[in-house]
């Protein structure tokens, strides 16, 4: 018995050392990298009435879900009237509806939410309007007009488009008639797959050409990986390759390393920081990537504060800021990746 | 069955048998996924050179998941279950590749992996031994926490690994086999002697088989309990180093559903999921077989939701098999 807890605490005092060894390893310093407006020579932006913006979005562990909470706060952190109340989503529909009825309870001045699902929130949007607390609806819509004050979002079929249309025109110009043209998917389950999907089928068929194979990945750097080495291994030739996601995509490109493919080119989604640095190398086969940016979270922050202030936007000639702005998907290259580079996230 | 468990020597002729039998059976699913993957795809199952890369294919893509399916048989085996194995996964991912540990080389990273594993899997023993926690209960828990911890280190952001010697184990090959394939042949090797020729194995078998008569044989339960979730963490740390070389980089939300994959492999691989019964052979089987149908749809461009359902089919399948076997055999005992 002595033997036994003799070795008990050898194991025990091995157990300690190395804990204290792996928790001095959970430091991260990742470089900071958000998307903000700093309001250079804008009069929207003079200091006005104090706002107080209550924000919800997902806690996702999801690079682009990341950003936006980021943006976010930072965007808020560029004004001096703004405070920014953080509530935390928690892991799904239902208690982002409990976390934004105590957020109405605390009467922001408006709300910015980044729903889990637009449906599922649907009624906790109409419920602030009621409550007479404007919404920002980021990104996932809301289906009834009467759940948002302002809808700001990406275009998930413009995004299809925008891929279809650079890998139909480059192969188009290359001369290649009948193309082995690959699409590595996110979540199969979620509309806004789906819609991109369709946006690329869509402007592929006006080149005649269409998907010779689809593999449906998860958004994760590893399930990119393996639906990439699965494509990879089920299309022996292929010409070009459409990554709905650049945060699968690291993983999509490895499975390129590894199985030592370079005959076709390859196009992202979304736009981030890590994809357009490999677009500027241009030393790997990603050419390009339709943007899909988390940046609209810092405009809907700009925005929520001018309607709270009751003020429009300064271009336009309307008093207030209009109901719903869709952002464009817009194709990074090489020759604009310069120019796109402060927004990768 | 249950007081058959303990004089395991003399039960092993036909136990052998039984699960030569259903590795037999395993290989020829495997065998008629070929002739599937033949008949529909006969242009690329012409070319040796693709059928071999192919071949490499199917086993690199189930070397992490088999390396996870090897420790999970062990648990089940031994009456447990452990839902946590991708969220530890993702934990040792997500920790071996934060700025910190990077810097110390792939050394330090393989080893923040492995502890975190094994520290993981010790806290997981420890409150289901001594806490008297269901296996279930303590493992999903620890699900939602490492995977919470895992997105709080990594500030829900995709850690790249620019280590190149830990990227290079994914595109490294020995004998033009890939090291990734090796490292599964070597878990599996060592596990199939730890069940079969040691002390340890025959113990697992025996507390999985009847707690209650492996306590009165001396046989120090709660201590060979928290030792399987060691080992169950541990493969999920090797399984951790092998996916963060193939994605070149860790996330919170790594090996999602891995949990299910592992049990699933392992039960169509003849795991007994009230514990006392399993193989590893079968359970790398199962593995494969997953892998295999995986690489089969993706030829085949078929979509993933179809694939799912002949997965959870093979499952049911499965598990009807042995219930029937299991029925079949007991009724042959009371005449």
């Amino acid at each position: 018995m002595s033997a036994l807890s003799r070795r008990r605490v050898l194991f025990g005092g091995a157990a300690v050392g190395a804990g204290a060894l792996l928790t001095a390893c959970t430091s991260n310093n990742p470089t900071e990298n958000t998307q903000v407006n700093t309001n250079e020579g804008n009069d929207n932006a003079a200091p006005g009435e104090k706002v107080v913006i209550g924000f919800s979005a997902p806690a996702a562990d999801h690079g682009w879900i990341g950003a936006i909470t980021s943006n976010a706060k930072a965007q808020a952190g560029q004004y001096s009237d703004v405070e920014l109340k953080l509530t935390e989503a928690g892991a799904d529909a239902a208690t982002q509806r409990a976390a934004i009825a105590t957020l109405i309870a605390e009467k922001p001045n408006i709300i910015v939410m980044l729903p889990y699902d637009g449906k599922e929130l649907n009624a906790a949007g109409i419920q602030a309007m009621q409550a007479g607390i404007p919404v920002v609806n980021l990104d996932r819509a809301f289906p009834s007009a009467a759940a948002y004050r302002l809808q700001i979002k990406g275009d998930n079929y413009g995004m299809g488009l925008a891929a279809g249309a650079y890998i139909g025109a480059q192969l188009k110009a290359k001369g290649v008639s009948s193309p082995v043209i690959g699409e590595i998917a996110g979540i199969d389950s979620l509309e806004l797959t789906q819609e991109r999907s369709q946006g690329f089928t869509t402007a592929l068929a006006v080149y005649g050409f269409k998907v010779a194979n689809r593999r449906a990945a998860d958004f994760t750097v590893n399930g990119g990986q393996q639906a990439a080495t699965d494509l990879l291994q089920a299309l022996p030739k292929m010409d070009a390759l459409w990554n709905h996601d650049d945060d699968q995509g690291i993983g999509v490109l490895a499975a390129i390393d590894q199985a030592k493919r370079s005959e076709f080119f390859m196009v992202g989604g979304a736009g981030s920081k890590a994809a357009i640095d490999t677009i500027t190398k241009d030393d790997k086969v990603l050419k390009a990537t339709v943007t899909y940016s988390p940046s609209m979270a810092s405009s809907a922050i700009s925005l929520a504060r001018l309607i709270a202030q009751g003020k429009g936007m300064s271009d336009l000639v309307e008093l207030q800021v209009p109901k719903e702005i869709m952002l464009s998907s817009e194709t990074i290259t090489k020759e604009n990746a310069a120019q796109y580079a402060k927004l990768g996230f | 069955m249950i007081t058959e468990t303990l004089p395991a020597e003399k039960r092993e002729p036909r136990r052998l048998d039984e699960g030569t039998i259903r590795n037999l059976g395993l290989i020829g699913v495997l065998v008629l996924l070929v002739i599937i993957g033949i008949i529909t795809r006969p242009e690329l199952y012409s070319d040796p050179a693709w059928v071999r890369n192919n071949i490499l294919v199917i086993l690199q893509q189930a070397s992490a998941i088999g390396v996870v399916t090897v420790g999970m048989t062990f648990v089940i085996i031994g009456g447990g279950i452990d839902l946590s194995v991708g969220a530890i996964i993702a934990l040792a991912g997500v920790w071996c590749t934060t700025v910190a540990t990077q810097s110390f080389g792939a050394a330090g990273m393989i080893f923040t992996a492995l502890m975190v594993g094994i520290g993981v899997g010790l806290v997981n023993g420890l409150l289901i031994a001594y806490g008297k926690l269901v296996p279930f209960i303590a493992t999903l828990a620890m699900l939602v926490a490492a995977r919470g911890l895992a997105a709080q280190i990594s500030d829900k952001q995709t850690q790249i690994s620019t280590n190149e010697t830990i990227n290079a184990i994914a595109t490294t090959r020995i004998f033009g086999i890939p090291l990734l394939v090796y490292i599964l042949a070597a878990v599996a090797a060592a596990g199939w002697v730890l069940l079969n020729r040691t002390t340890f194995g025959r113990r697992t078998v025996a507390i999985g088989g009847n707690e209650e008569a492996a306590r009165l044989a001396g046989i120090n339960v709660k201590r060979q309990t928290v030792l399987l979730y060691v080992l169950s963490g541990l493969c999920c740390g090797i399984a951790a180093i092998m996916l963060t070389s193939q994605a070149t980089s860790a996330q919170a939300g790594m090996a999602n559903l891995y949990e299910l994959d592992a049990i699933a492999a392992a039960i169509i691989g003849g795991t007994l999921l009230s514990g006392g019964r399993g193989t590893i052979v079968g359970a790398v089987f199962g593995v494969l077989v997953f892998s295999t149908i995986t690489n089969l749809f993706a030829i085949n461009n078929l979509e993933t939701e179809v694939q799912n359902m002949v997965k959870g089919g093979i499952i049911v399948a499965a598990v009807l098999i042995q219930q029937f076997r299991y029925q079949s055999l007991t009724q042959l005992f009371k005449k």
